[in-house]
């Protein structure tokens, strides 16, 4: 019963740690026990922090593009700005529709394409293709687009992200997976400079 | 009677409570304080209580997984009985709570309540606006729809600016690297778990402190903050002048809560559920992504902002706006509490609330947004065709098909993006016409690439027929000058000293 000390307990221990500060059988219980909680704690914590910013790992971010198809090359007709939708890469079974990605596909030539991401390059809404303008056109604030991607007008302060693209067995591929914005482009190279110069 | 009047003994024997209960609800506040305009706070509270009774309700039939959350809120306002009353209430209690808290927050800011010794009541204060708002944002997040998939999107976009752990940010707050299923689970943790838990328990600091701080008295101009007599001051008022809590201060806050509760029932059977909108699908692009209400500001300063300091803005300003808040009863601690000797306070408190307003009411119509289906909506009005030639009319043409409607208007109508072209022909003359639609310029698209001569010309030869009966178009004096001389026959002055 530990109820029955308290009344006597302060008067004993003030005379047996206060002068001298001697380590006790108590005092060291105390110790050892904020020592075992402490690394308890950690030994609990680090793995919830490790779970909660998994996505966040350097290498897990690099697994998660990968290269898809658009499909068939005929269904981008030469000269044709054609909206295309693949998979993601990167899926869970309850991701529903919203794991279908879409994107702008330009066709310059017959080899030549341009593969645009459908976040706009200011805060990552929808932009949309007209082709009797030739203006891509973004519903939230006002960002527009050329044709080859480069910025015409409004807030944003890029043209639009390009994807990386090859051609394989009459297909046209891109390396996609992630939502792209400012900080991670899906592609630095063509993007930097817009491709102004090449398409005109 | 007896009966209850024995159980509550036993209970109390055992609890303990009965005496701290009575203390407290007994306690004296100052006699000014019994007034509506001190209603603000019970009422925020009793609202956050309903929604969390309305919150669980709705747990029982949502399901937070990307793939079923739509058909999850179909159910609700479709097959499950009173879902769409439950719905209704938790959306509609979200707007009222959002606007209880910030209309307490102003009273307690223009009635200097946080001043000494409530600065920390004001700190804890800021972070339950912080955490109401974070509910709002994170519950419009549970809506699963596209205004949701998007306003993630946004805000994907917003941390991916963040400098060096932008990406990393960006994958954090998405639970991986793309809008999907994960992304929703994490919200709907923070929104049910996390928030909903920090609030409870910084609504019971926040109200530990209302009790044992005491209410604000009613401010005066001249009664002055110190820190070495305010407490004895406070003590005399309320044992001179005071009133026990329960009941005297206590009814008003009864009527308004109740009141209020009302008026949320109200509203929710006669308006009904909010949203959802269109099923979360980004393959279909035809969407207009809109923030709900109390964000309507911050859409609009995002399509405001100049760009060179939006990065800066976007990241910064929140933390300074925070800072500013929470620094404010360290700074302000003391002094004048009346808001007739408080004339920066005051200012400051309107120029914020007039930013607010204009801000939300240009998000209501986003005139800096094109209006996405002008060309294939809205035909050019007959008036304009008129007594036009072919060429002039063909123009009208090309005005419809390259969309020019959707940033500018003609006849009140069209996109707001670029100025309305009813009267163009005043302020520009041919050359510069050609200039603007070819090379474009102050933001607006050159559209040299997309336009044939021919088509230039047309839309040009339109453009130029646009100028109201009373007022000349524009003309180029030199040009006129020159191609007028050889023919001129009447003499004029300035032909016959340039032939000279």
């Amino acid at each position: 019963m530990p109820d029955t000390k308290p009344e006597q307990k302060p008067e004993a221990d003030k005379g047996a740690t206060l002068p001298p500060r001697k380590m006790t059988r108590r005092s060291m219980l105390l110790a050892l026990g904020i020592g075992i909680n402490a690394v308890a704690a950690a030994l609990f914590a680090t793995p919830i922090l490790g779970y909660i910013f998994a996505p966040a790992r350097r290498r897990e971010m690099r697994a998660d593009l990968e290269w898809v198809s658009l499909g068939q090359l005929t269904q981008f007709p030469e000269g044709q700005t054609r909206l295309a939708t693949y998979r993601n890469p990167f899926v869970r079974p309850w991701d529903g529709d919203t794991a279908d990605i879409p994107c702008w596909v330009r066709r310059i030539s017959a080899q030549k394409f341009q593969v645009f991401a459908i976040n706009c390059a200011h805060l990552g809404c929808p932009v949309r293709w007209f082709p009797q303008s030739g203006l891509f056109m973004c519903p939230c604030h006002g960002g527009v687009y050329y044709a080859d991607g480069a910025r015409a007008s409004g807030p944003p302060p890029r043209g639009l992200f390009e994807y990386n693209y090859k051609i394989e067995d009459a297909q046209i591929f891109i390396k996609a997976g992630q939502v792209p914005t400012l900080a991670e482009p899906p592609s630095r190279a063509c993007t930097d400079q817009p491709a102004r110069c090449v398409c005109a | 009677m007896r009966l209850i009047k024995a159980l509550g003994q036993w209970f109390d024997q055992r609890l303990k409570l009965g005496k701290t209960i009575q203390e407290t609800m007994a306690h004296p506040v100052p006699r000014s304080t019994a007034s509506w305009a001190y209603v603000f706070g019970s009422a925020s509270l009793t609202l956050m209580l309903l929604q969390f009774i309305t919150g669980i309700c709705l747990a029982f039939v949502y399901i937070p997984s990307a793939g079923g959350a739509w058909t999850s809120l179909q159910v609700l306002d479709h097959e499950q009985a009173l879902g769409w009353f439950m719905r209704a209430l938790h959306g509609w209690g979200s707007n009222f709570m959002v606007a209880l808290v910030a209309i307490h927050m102003v009273q307690v800011f223009l009635f200097g309540a946080f001043k000494y010794p409530r600065e920390l009541t004001w700190i804890v204060g800021i972070f339950l606006l912080l955490m109401t708002l974070g509910m709002a944002f994170t519950g419009q997040v549970m809506r699963f729809d596209q205004d949701a998939y998007w306003g993630l999107g946004i805000g994907a976009s917003v941390m991916g600016r963040v400098p060096l752990v932008g990406p990393n940010l960006v994958h954090v707050m998405l639970g991986g690297p793309i809008i999907a299923g994960e992304t929703l689970s994490r919200f709907f943790a923070i929104h049910v778990f996390i928030i909903p838990g920090a609030l409870l328990a910084f609504v019971g600091v926040h109200l530990l402190m209302v009790l044992k701080l005491g209410i604000n008295e009613w401010p005066m101009p001249g009664r002055v903050v110190t820190r070495a007599t305010y407490l004895k001051e406070y003590h005399e008022l309320t044992r001179k002048d005071g009133l026990p809590f329960f009941p005297d201060a206590f009814r008003k806050d009864l009527v308004f809560s109740g009141l209020l509760v009302l008026a949320l029932v109200l509203c929710a059977a006669i308006l009904g559920p909010i949203g959802p909108g269109e099923p979360p699908n980004p393959t279909v692009v035809e969407a207009m992504p809109r923030p709900d209400f109390f964000f309507l500001w911050a859409f609009a300063a995002l399509a405001l902002l100049p760009p060179s300091l939006e990065t800066f803005l976007l990241i910064a300003g929140p933390i300074i706006a925070i800072g500013c808040l929470v620094a404010l009863p360290l700074i302000s601690g003391t002094g004048e509490k009346h808001w007739r000797r408080r004339p920066v306070a005051v200012l400051t408190l309107l120029v914020i609330l007039v930013a607010l307003t204009a801000l939300t009411q240009l998000a209501t119509y986003s005139p800096w947004s094109p209006v996405m289906d002008a060309w294939s909506g809205m035909s050019v009005p007959p008036k304009y065709l008129e007594g036009r030639s072919a060429l002039q009319r063909e123009g009208a043409v090309v005005f419809q098909a390259k969309q020019c409607r959707n940033c500018h208007s003609l006849g009140g109508e069209g996109g707001q993006r670029g100025p309305a072209l009813d009267a163009v022909a005043v302020r520009l003359t041919q050359d510069e016409l050609i200039r603007q639609v070819l090379q474009g310029g102050g933001n607006m698209p050159a559209y040299g690439k997309n336009l044939s001569p021919a088509e230039t010309t047309a839309l040009v030869a339109f453009l130029k027929t646009l100028y109201p009966p009373n007022r000349p178009p524009a003309r180029n004096a030199s040009l006129v000058t020159v191609e007028s001389s050889p023919q001129d026959e009447a003499g004029n002055p300035s032909a016959k000293a340039l032939q000279k």
